[in-house]
């Protein structure tokens, strides 16, 4: 029974409403991108959460993936991932069309917005590594929306690996810097490169990084002489996303935190990066058997 | 039936998978009584005036008027008996702590002067499900007429699928929201398949959906929606909190964030709810120590020593810093734990732990305890002796010391009151939280409880709604 007239019912019956993939883009050999139907989350949702998914609700493992990008009037979201392991490899073999076993989200704590947390807006440089930039585009619009002035560093081993360059240019416009390890596009360096100089210029107020775990740690290295207030997004491994398993705790400051609950984002100078991108690797022996497997099934197709 | 001649009846023997079979594979532990056992089981009861047993069942279960019924073969006229203050017999006569409940107070055990013979209630229990269940002969539950009144019940534990039947019976129309994409919390993700099968929990879920209620998978309140959202815009007219433990303690102590180190509830949910035992079949890996070392002393504790053994652990310690009189464990999971070859180290507590050049686990550090002057707690207090210290050789370490509670809910909800451990605070009578129309039971309010406590908590909130929502 639905609630009285003027009130919103919104909780339908999920079989084959949500979850659909209604658009599917490949952006390079390894990146892809979703937008899923899932018209709660889209809605629900604010810079910095994340979602955890799984491909087959049966047998399949579950995975965080942060949201890239939401329309709460589609009620779609946008998932950009790299296939990395057996789950996100059977994710990019799904189509338009196709559904999404289960979704369950947002989760984790938003970004803290400065201009809307209480601190004056100001100059924020939002560092993008590789597929992190998908992560870093909801917060970047926001940071926009709330007055700061917003330079984006986007980095990758080359170029193909860049995506969401022109969603980034609209926010950031000539205040958006590019740059491979290879010099196939933008600067030839690493992201640290432009992060030193800027903050050296001592006009930042604040550095968000998003991206591989080493990346992340070198950002909070560089500006910790500079004292400049650094922020990191963690994506650990997680099994409930509700704080129940205890998998994703990290060290910050000498305490554990639980990802999940506790983030995902932490003060880049007090996370114990040696010991998160050890974490992560547990069962990397295991998972890469689980690749091959999956790869294996895929070309005997 | 004279006394004398009841007590003359030998205690029946439950049929088990022999411990050297079981510890290697994942079916049920237990087989249950043959329909003979159970009857003459049953009539060992000696019908007392006084029906101590009742007192020790904390949902003062009718257990004489059940065992009568069971004795005279009328399983099914038993099962009601039962049903009328439990609705999960297949599960609580699996994972009650019957030797501290019930059959604690028994006078058959008395005059036999052996808790052990002690009439087994909670067996003879399973049996009246288990026979009912698998022979269709579970009654009908009748659902009043539809009142018109919305129900959300947050979570999907033994607390949520006692208060949503109840809830359902009287009329109302309930939604259950469950974060994971399987309905029974702890009945599913903690506790193995070797003590309480699957497809038990699944069948109450079932009869769930039989009742008209709607289950939400996927789908976290705090996160997905919040609370306040459900009453203010969703239109449901009380919602029911019971969200279970959350947060799992660890230990403090050097060497915890190593790899090879996981809470008991990361190592059993692996296990139980991602099927990580199907090797090769699921995609959530498993950590497969050889040699494990598990924290904590309760049955927590017991599951994750035994399912080591059955992924592959060649080596399977206990450690627990009191001694066997305290151990908080039931007393059946206890002996199955070393008949299966755990090994129990008592009066022994973790230091730290030590990791190798990969940062992967290698060794642990104990202390050895003594028994000091009672706690707090009543129990003697265990104290370290100096200079006792040792190492074992392991690879894994689970922590099975409990949980905190879930802070998701009480920091999303204003005005919800917590106590200052985090847990709920709720009329004791009514369990109505500080915000009316919110009730909230099990885990969350108690802290970590029983399976029993936690129905019936359920079950007395859901008299709480259906008054509420009367009024």
């Amino acid at each position: 029974m639905c609630p009285p007239p003027g009130v919103r019912c919104f909780i339908v019956s999920k079989q084959k409403i949500m979850n659909k993939i209604i658009h599917k883009r490949q952006l390079s050999d390894s990146v892809f991108r979703l937008d899923v139907e899932a018209p709660i989350i889209a809605r629900e949702r604010k810079a910095g959460q994340f979602i955890i998914l799984m491909v087959d609700d049966k047998l399949g493992e579950r995975i965080p993936l942060t949201i890239g990008d939401a329309d709460p009037v589609a009620g779609t979201i946008t998932l950009i991932f790299q296939t990395v392991g057996a789950t996100t490899m059977k994710l990019s073999k799904l189509n338009e069309g196709d559904y999404i076993a289960a979704i369950l989200g947002p989760l984790g704590s938003p970004t803290s917005i400065r201009g809307e947390n209480g601190e004056p807006a100001g100059h924020v440089v939002c560092v993008g590594g590789g597929v992190g930039v998908a992560p870093m585009h909801p917060i970047a619009k926001a940071l926009k929306a709330a007055g700061n002035k917003v330079t984006i560093i986007m980095g990758a081993r080359n170029k193909s690996l860049f995506v969401m360059e022109d969603e980034m240019r609209a926010i950031a416009g000539e205040n958006l810097v590019l740059i491979t390890d290879d010099g196939s596009s933008g600067l030839k360096g690493l992201v640290t490169d432009p992060l030193k100089e800027l903050c050296a210029s001592g006009t930042v107020d604040e550095v968000i990084a998003i991206g591989p775990p080493i990346m992340m740690k070198f950002c909070s290295l560089t500006t910790l002489p500079f004292h400049v207030k650094t922020t990191v997004s963690l994506n650990p491994i997680m099994i409930d996303g509700t704080g129940m398993c205890g998998g994703c705790r990290i060290s910050v400051g000498g305490k554990t935190k639980f990802v999940c609950v506790d983030g995902p984002e932490f003060d880049g100078h007090q996370v114990d990066w040696d010991l998160m991108i050890h974490r992560m690797g547990a069962f990397k022996p295991i998972e890469a058997k689980a690749r091959e497997h999956v790869c294996n099934l895929y070309k005997g197709i | 039936m004279t006394a004398k001649e009841k007590m003359a009846i030998p205690p029946q023997i439950m049929p088990e998978q022999d411990p050297k079979v079981r510890s290697h594979n994942m079916n049920e532990v237990a087989l249950g009584f043959p329909k003979e056992a159970a009857m003459l089981e049953a009539s060992r009861c000696l019908n007392c005036a006084n029906k101590p047993c009742m007192q020790g069942c904390p949902v003062a279960i009718d257990i004489p008027g059940f065992l009568a019924k069971a004795a005279a073969g009328d399983f099914v006229g038993a099962l009601s008996i039962i049903k009328a203050t439990s609705l999960l017999p297949a599960v609580c006569g699996r994972v009650c702590p019957q030797e501290k409940q019930c059959q604690k107070y028994c006078t058959m055990g008395k005059l036999l002067k052996d808790s052990d013979k002690a009439v087994a209630i909670g067996r003879v229990e399973r049996f009246c499900a288990d026979y009912a269940r698998e022979n269709g002969l579970e009654e009908k539950v009748e659902r009043k007429p539809a009142t018109g009144k919305r129900v959300a019940v947050i979570g999907s534990g033994p607390a949520s699928i006692t208060c949503a039947a109840d809830c359902a019976k009287a009329g109302h129309d309930v939604t259950m929201f469950e974060a994971f994409h399987k309905c029974g919390g702890v009945l599913v993700y903690g506790i193995p398949e070797f003590r309480l099968p699957k497809a038990i929990v699944q069948h109450e879920i079932d009869g769930l959906k039989a009742l008209g209620v709607k289950i939400e998978n996927n789908f976290c309140i705090g996160r997905t929606r919040k609370l306040a959202a459900l009453v203010k815009e969703d239109g449901f007219d009380a919602v029911f909190v019971g969200t279970g433990a959350g947060l799992p303690k660890f230990m403090d102590i050097e060497g915890e964030n190593l790899n090879g180190v996981f809470s008991a509830n990361e190592y059993l949910t692996r296990a139980n709810l991602m099927r990580a035992y199907m090797e090769n079949k699921a995609d959530t890996p498993f950590w497969h120590g050889k040699r494990v070392a598990v924290l904590g002393g309760g049955n927590v504790a017991m599951d994750a020593s035994r399912m080591a053994l059955r992924l592959g652990a060649e080596k399977s310690y206990l450690i627990y810093r009191r001694s066997e009189a305290e151990i908080p464990a039931r007393g059946e999971e206890i002996n199955n734990a070393q008949e299966e070859g755990v090994e129990f180290l008592l009066l022994q507590n973790a230091k730290r732990i030590f990791g190798d050049e990969n940062g992967m686990v290698c060794g642990i550090e104990c202390l050895k305890y003594e028994l000091g002057e009672p706690d707090a707690s009543g129990r003697r207090s265990p104290v370290e002796i100096p200079g006792s210290e040792f190492t074992l050789d392991v690879d894994t370490v689970v922590v099975a010391i409990g949980n905190e509670s879930n802070p998701l809910i009480p920091a999303t909800t204003e005005g919800l009151e917590v106590d200052k451990r985090g847990h709920i605070i709720v009329n004791p009578e009514t369990n109505m939280t500080s915000i009316p129309g919110v009730f909230a039971g099990g885990d969350i309010v108690l802290g970590a409880a029983t399976v029993i406590l936690a129905m019936g908590e359920g079950r007395r909130a859901a008299a709480g709604i259906n008054a509420w929502l009367k009024a």
